[in-house]
């Protein structure tokens, strides 16, 4: 690891070595590497089932990789835990669940309180900026229940900014949202790298990869490639993740482009 | 006032309320978490794990004090969870079959225990059977105490815990990305769980108990959006519950357990038909609001129609024409005279209807209104 940390060489926002990931003996990620640079936004694309949060959910330490290592700024991510928040898909939670918008939000605070102690004046406080920042001050008191897909998705938003950290995690922030929501994420983004902050998320539609991102990453179980967007997102890249399906759709892009 | 002035100064009563409110709301409390984490059969579970862990533990001490009974108890129903746990982990067994296994193998087993022991000549097994039902009259004041102080342990576990417990109901991936340990956590709250049953099991029996889990807690949720409201509204439905059977039952003859799943049963009927928003009636009413409001735009879309084909306002038009035009039948009249007490509609002279000047304008926004969407349905 030393010899990366020379002088002048930047240190990755994340480093990913030989990640193998297996659930009951079938691999879901199989020797995969990542190198993310400091302040840059990431897309991981790849086709359903190629290990996309699986990777995002090893990263965080949330699942047990069989093999290989993960550096968050340089140090191993238990040490770094503080400098990294999670937007995990919005279908993964009960959205009947009997709380508010702004109790989802300050949950984003609770690393940082510790054990037993309760969010106060000063976590409201921070939640209602984030909530700002999304738009979604207005709703803060409204049930979670009666929030439409892009809200809750704007909700999950607010509660990885009020982390407060320098490397943003995200699984499928675009999923299923309207028009309004994905133009405030992409905003988000862009002030969140403006600050010198990280940004990786899972990404869906391959049309909008060169708009919105800096950086991609194409996996398949392996990593096909890594790098800028316009090194990396090239058809034989995709073609090797997707198959053969998939030139009509960057072709698409190119002519858009 | 037989029964207040009984309550107030019969010991044996008073005693066997207090304990069966006591358990009843440590049940509610923590039945919110299962409820919320969609395990609520995991307490029908635990409590029928429970059983084979009373038996033991009277057949190796001989004892039959609450705190022997209640601590076998618990270490079979904690046992219990624990294989519930490894099955649903390690194979591929579902947790819905696996659930089944345990509550039938754990069960079984301790039925076949306890007529073992009914079998021996002695007569100190005598009342073990009432664990199967629940028998409130056999509580002391002893037994209250020890009820009162293990629920007072859980719940305030629950209060210390709360923030920790609520993120692990409601997103326990985000919450391990916080670096809690969230299985260490899953694992506190099923243990305090298996707690608030096993105190409940001497009142309200193996059989009925998870009710007590599972029915405080789907009763609260229709009244309230609120977690710490929801948790109160449960001990609260709870306790009351636990004390009105246990009345019930020691004034009555009624067996304990069904008498209070009873009293809980009456919480959750009323609040699913009464409570706002949640409840039946108001998703009735509701409905009839959306169907009478669709039926008074039809009806007033179709006056502006005859108006158009007429082109005077004063030209009115009879009831039977607007029945046939909008479908709606009967609704027709009573849509007309909506539209009237909010001045869109008259009656004229002659009893037939026409639209006011209001209501031309409210017909012709509607109409704007609904415009693109019979552009997109205009194909038939």
């Amino acid at each position: 690891m030393n010899p990366q940390r020379a002088e002048d060489a930047p240190v990755p926002a994340i480093e990913v070595n030989d990640l193998t990931v297996a659930y009951q003996e079938n691999p879901v990620l199989w020797d995969v590497d990542l190198l993310v640079p400091a302040g840059v936004l990431m897309a991981i694309v790849g086709p359903n089932g190629a290990g996309k949060s699986t990777l995002i959910k090893a990263i965080l330490g949330l699942v047990e990789p069989a093999a290989g290592q993960v550096l968050v700024h340089g140090a191993p991510y238990d040490e770094q835990r503080r400098e990294v928040a999670y937007v995990p898909q919005r279908g993964t939670v009960d959205w009947d669940f009997p709380t508010s918008v702004l109790d989802v939000v300050m949950m984003g605070r609770y690393g940082d309180l510790g054990w037993f102690r309760r969010p106060g004046a000063r976590e409201r406080k921070l939640a209602m900026e984030a909530l700002a920042k999304v738009e979604m001050d207005d709703l803060a008191h409204r049930q979670i229940s009666q929030l439409s897909g892009g809200q809750q998705q704007r909700v999950f938003l607010a509660r990885a900014l009020v982390q407060d950290a320098r490397v943003y995690l995200m699984d499928e922030p675009f999923q299923g949202v309207d028009a309004t929501t994905e133009r405030a994420i992409v905003r988000v983004l862009q002030e969140l790298r403006e600050q010198g902050n990280t940004v990786v998320a899972v990404h869906h539609a391959l049309q909008t990869v060169p708009e919105y991102f800096d950086e991609v990453m194409i996996l398949n179980v392996r990593h096909i490639a890594f790098g800028p967007v316009d090194e990396a997102f090239t058809d034989d890249n995709l073609r090797a993740a997707y198959g053969g399906r998939v030139s009509f759709l960057h072709a698409g892009a190119d002519v858009g482009a | 006032m037989d029964l207040l002035h009984d309550l107030l100064f019969d010991y044996t009563l008073r005693t066997v309320a207090l304990g069966s409110a006591a358990l009843g709301a440590v049940s509610g409390t923590l039945g919110v978490f299962a409820v919320l984490r969609r395990e609520a059969l995991l307490g029908d579970a635990i409590s029928h794990a429970a059983l084979p862990g009373i038996v033991l533990a009277f057949m190796l001490t001989g004892s039959k004090s609450t705190i022997v009974l209640v601590g076998g108890a618990f270490a079979a129903g904690w046992l219990g969870t624990a294989l519930l746990r490894v099955i649903t982990h390690q194979t591929r067994i579902p947790s819905d079959s696996a659930l089944g296994i345990v509550l039938s193998v754990f069960f079984g087993l301790g039925l076949m225990l306890l007529t073992f022991v009914q079998k021996r000549p002695d007569a100190a097994q005598a009342g073990l059977e009432t664990f199967l039902f629940g028998q409130a009259a056999t509580l002391l004041q002893g037994d209250v105490i020890v009820i009162a102080c293990l629920g007072l342990a859980s719940v305030a576990v629950v209060t210390l815990l709360w923030k920790e417990f609520k993120i692990l109901s409601f997103d326990p991936e985000f919450g391990g990305s916080l670096g809690f340990p969230m299985d260490r956590i899953e694992l506190l709250l099923g243990t305090v769980l298996v707690l608030a049953i096993v105190i409940g099991l001497q009142t309200v029996g193996v059989v009925l108990m998870a009710a007590m889990v599972v029915a405080p807690a789907a009763a609260a949720r229709q009244w309230t959006d609120s977690l710490g409201t929801m948790v109160w509204l449960a001990a609260l439905f709870g306790g009351l519950s636990g004390a009105g059977g246990a009345v019930l039952s020691s004034t009555g003859g009624l067996p304990t357990g069904p008498a209070i799943v009873l009293t809980v049963s009456g919480f959750v009927a009323l609040s699913m038909t009464l409570a706002p928003r949640r409840g039946l009636v108001w998703s009735w009413l509701a409905a009839r609001r959306r169907r009478a409001a669709i039926r008074r735009d039809t009806v007033l879309a179709d006056l502006y129609a005859l108006y158009l084909q007429h082109g005077r306002l004063e030209h009115g038009h009879p009831l039977a024409v607007l029945e046939a035009m909008s479908e709606a039948g009967e609704g027709t009249r009573r849509s007309l005279e909506a539209l009237e007490e909010e001045g869109l509609a008259r009656r004229l002279v002659d009893g037939s209807w026409g639209l006011t000047t209001e209501g031309r304008e409210a017909a012709t926004e509607l109409l704007a209104e609904l415009q693109p969407e019979n552009g997109d349905g205009g194909g038939g």
